[in-house]
């Protein structure tokens, strides 16, 4: 391939703080497998670090870095486009950069807190201090605030920028509402509820209603823009199909917040709604697929940046296959009883993750980071990031299908058979079946961080003396 | 609330579609306009529809109200037992036996049960059980953990305990010294105060009409 240079473009301001956004996201990344991969250990040798990090430490750990590694980088990915999308420097850039310093600052403190305070005497100062735990929403109330006070502070640059602009487009109108529900969702899970039914049921408006729906969204945006930049796709056809997906995505994502109330002390209504409309789910998924295999023939895989590309076919499938086959698995309530609070929730949530969020992210690195040195290659393109996609892609997928088996054999052994006592639960967890595959999942965690390795050192490299 | 699933479900799509198709008059159906005032309409549909059932649902789950027991369930004894009507198990509230010998009040029981939930999460449990099917994989369920055969089979005779809530603080407060299998759950350092407190959360949830999950719950396991 005749590889074309092209001298450094002039970024906007508002672009440099992007690439200091996917800096953080990518360190995330990292501290995220490794406590994966020591959690993984513990369930093989479970007196491992018992008395000094015991599971739920490495867990929090391993969920908290990964919510906040994800979210920072597609903040970071808006921080990117939002310029190009409105031809002028983002407005309240200062004040942008220094709530970025606040933000690592403030991960740098939660992070010393869960490591070596885990846990505190059972008092509400706990709870605004030490630890809130709740699945995900684990950090204390002041961190809360501070995510609040981070996402206004983005809202308030968006929005201002597109006013500043006078230039209101699909995608930003789209950007805007979402942000606002996506900001607005996170204060539900700020309550205490001694009321546990009540407590679960505002907890899925910001789980579920951020995975499946306002975060699936903020992607679309995202891979509108990445259409537009990596295939020269036109605006009229990438906004028609971002509404398309948009009006499949809260039609069917908004009542299939159901799935999570079938069984939390919630009406029985919620079995027959939530059953029907998450099964339908999947179809936005299916659609985002057919648009972005489209897009890519149409144009014959023309594109300026290979790895970007490659991401962004991948997340295409990953989101399908991920949240569309292995939710859909899961989330009829005659299946989901038996399979409700098992491994193989724990399987989608990886390939899920991964497929929608981490390879969208992925994305906006490589788009990002093409111009960091001069020359600039064109395609940029190497062998290293095509280790790197497989590495984390053989991982994920090994991890994924240990998860799917155990979480198997939990349905069956567990609830199913053994009716979901301790003693069902011990027969679970020892089954053959069960405990083959934490081996396999420690091993394919090891897969993972090698991928990951060879991706920064990718990432690190680009521009470096490179020959296509 | 007087309308069954299946008539939101038909209400909610056809509103929809209908409401879509009159604002988007004239336009093709693979236009910009049709979709975009597609997805405006869906997203407020959706959204009304979701308020509206969360008003009924928020109701129907107060504490007392049918679906969810009231504090004062920690006096009671409770039980699960199969409905016929809805054909899976429902838990059952006996006669009052009292709480580590004693009847609680109203206002007492509630703070009991407050202290064993902030407790619960002070102490970051969620991440390695499940309770009501959601959390960690790590460790049993806890949902129906206070109606668990091994307490009295197992757990009653390791600790010396006389009554099931005493069985349950004493293993709480030091899990490792009576491992039952291969996990270990470690000493969280839970004061007597506390573990009394969590009993009682514990045990008010098992009273949670859960629409029969966990199915069948220690109806066939070996004890
Ligand atoms: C580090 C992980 C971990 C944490 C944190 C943890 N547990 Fe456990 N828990 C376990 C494991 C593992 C078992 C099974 C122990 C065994 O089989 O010996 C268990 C067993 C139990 C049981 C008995 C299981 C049953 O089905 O009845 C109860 C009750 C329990 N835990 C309550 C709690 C409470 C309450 C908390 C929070 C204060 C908590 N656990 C925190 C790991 C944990
Ligand atoms: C990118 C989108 C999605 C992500 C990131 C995601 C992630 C997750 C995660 C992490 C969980 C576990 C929650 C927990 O810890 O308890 C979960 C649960 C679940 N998801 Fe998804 N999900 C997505 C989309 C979907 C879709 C489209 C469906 C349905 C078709 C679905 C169905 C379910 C169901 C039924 C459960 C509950 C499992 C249980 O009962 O234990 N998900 N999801
Ligand atoms: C080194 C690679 C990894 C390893 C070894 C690993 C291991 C684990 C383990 C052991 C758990 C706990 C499961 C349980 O409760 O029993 C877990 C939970 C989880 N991990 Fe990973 N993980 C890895 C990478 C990832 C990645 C890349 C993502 C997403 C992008 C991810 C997302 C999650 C989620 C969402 C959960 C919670 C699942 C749920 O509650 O259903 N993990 N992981
Ligand atoms: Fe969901």
């Amino acid at each position: 391939m005749s590889a074309v240079t092209q001298g450094q473009p002039k970024l906007y301001e508002s672009q440099k703080l992007a690439r200091w956004y996917f800096i953080v996201a990518i360190a995330l990344f990292g501290a995220q497998l490794l406590f994966g991969l020591i959690a993984a250990y513990q369930q093989i040798n479970p007196r491992f670090l018992l008395d000094v990090a015991p599971f739920m430490t490495n867990r929090t750990l391993h969920v908290n870095a990964m919510v906040v590694w994800l979210l920072v980088g597609m903040v970071g990915g808006v921080y990117w486009f939002l310029p190009k999308e409105t031809g002028r420097e983002v407005v309240g850039i200062t004040l942008a950069k220094i709530v970025w310093w606040v933000l690592v600052a403030g991960v740098a403190v939660l992070v010393g807190i869960y490591l070596f305070v885990q846990y505190g005497p059972g008092k509400m100062t706990t709870l605004w201090f030490i630890m809130e735990g709740r699945e995900y929403l684990e950090a204390p109330r002041w961190v809360d605030i501070a995510i609040v006070v981070w996402v206004a502070v983005f809202l308030f640059n968006v929005i201002a920028t597109v006013l500043a602009s006078r230039r209101i487009t699909g995608i930003l109108t789209v950007l805007i509402f979402d942000l606002v529900a996506l900001g607005a969702l996170y204060t539900a899970g700020m309550h205490y509820q001694l009321n546990l039914t009540m407590d679960q049921f505002l907890w899925w408006w910001v789980v579920h209603l951020w995975v499946e729906a306002t975060w699936e969204v903020l992607v679309g945006v995202l891979m509108a823009w990445s259409l537009m930049y990596l295939l020269g796709v036109s605006r009229r056809l990438v906004e028609t199909w971002l509404f398309i997906e948009v009006a499949l995505v809260f039609g069917t994502g908004i009542l299939g917040l159901g799935h999570h109330y079938f069984w939390i002390g919630t009406p029985e209504y919620w079995l027959g709604l939530g059953g029907f409309f998450s099964s339908l789910e999947p179809l936005p998924l299916v659609a985002m697929v057919v648009h972005s295999v489209y897009d890519a023939g149409a144009h014959r895989l023309g594109t300026v940046n290979k790895p970007a590309m490659f991401w962004l076919i991948a997340q295409a499938f990953g989101n399908f296959i991920g949240a569309g086959v292995w939710g859909f698995m899961q989330t009829l309530p005659q299946i989901n009883m038996f399979s409700h609070g098992t491994q193989l929730a724990a399987a989608h949530g990886h390939l899920a993750f991964f497929g929608a969020y981490v390879a969208t992210v992925l994305l906006l690195v490589y788009i990002a980071f093409q111009n960091l040195r001069v020359p600039v290659q064109v395609p940029l393109d190497s062998r290293l990031w095509k280790w790197a996609a497989a590495l984390l892609i053989l991982g994920i997928v090994g991890i994924s299908a240990a998860f799917t088996l155990s979480g198997f054999t939990q349905t069956l052994i567990e609830r199913a058979v053994g009716g979901s006592t301790w003693a069902a639960f011990i027969q679970g967890y020892t089954h053959p079946w069960y405990a083959n595959t934490l081996g396999w999942r420690y091993f394919f965690g090891w897969v993972m961080l090698t991928g990951y390795v060879l991706l920064v050192i990718d990432l690190a490299s680009i521009g470096k003396k490179r020959t296509a | 609330m007087d309308y069954t699933w299946i008539e939101i479900t038909v209400a909610a799509i056809f509103l929809t579609a209908i409401v879509t198709a009159v604002l988007s008059r004239g336009a093709g159906w693979l236009s910009w306009h049709l979709w975009r005032n597609a997805m405006l309409v869906s997203s407020v549909v959706m959204t009304g529809i979701l308020l509206w059932l969360s008003w009924d649902t928020v109701n129907r789950v107060r504490p007392g109200a049918g679906r969810i027991p009231p504090w004062t369930v920690i006096n009671h004894e409770i039980g699960l037992k199969w409905d016929p009507e809805r054909r899976w198990q429902v838990p059952v509230i006996g006669e009052e036996t009292g709480f580590f010998g004693k009847i609680y009040t109203p206002e007492e029981a509630k703070a009991l049960v407050n202290k064993g939930k902030i407790t619960f999460q002070s102490r970051n449990c969620m991440e390695c059980h499940t309770l009501l099917g959601n959390g960690a994989y790590y460790a049993p369920d806890l949902t129906r953990a206070w109606l668990d055969p091994w307490w009295e089979s197992r757990i009653m005779p390791m600790v010396g305990a006389e009554t099931r809530e005493e069985a349950m603080k004493r293993w709480l407060m030091n899990p490792p010294q009576y491992p039952q299998g291969q996990r270990i759950m470690p000493n969280l350092g839970l004061t007597d105060e506390e573990a009394t407190a969590l009993v009682a959360f514990l045990k008010w949830m098992s009273a949670i009409d859960t629409n029969g999950f966990p199915p069948h719950f220690g109806m066939m396991t070996p004890r």
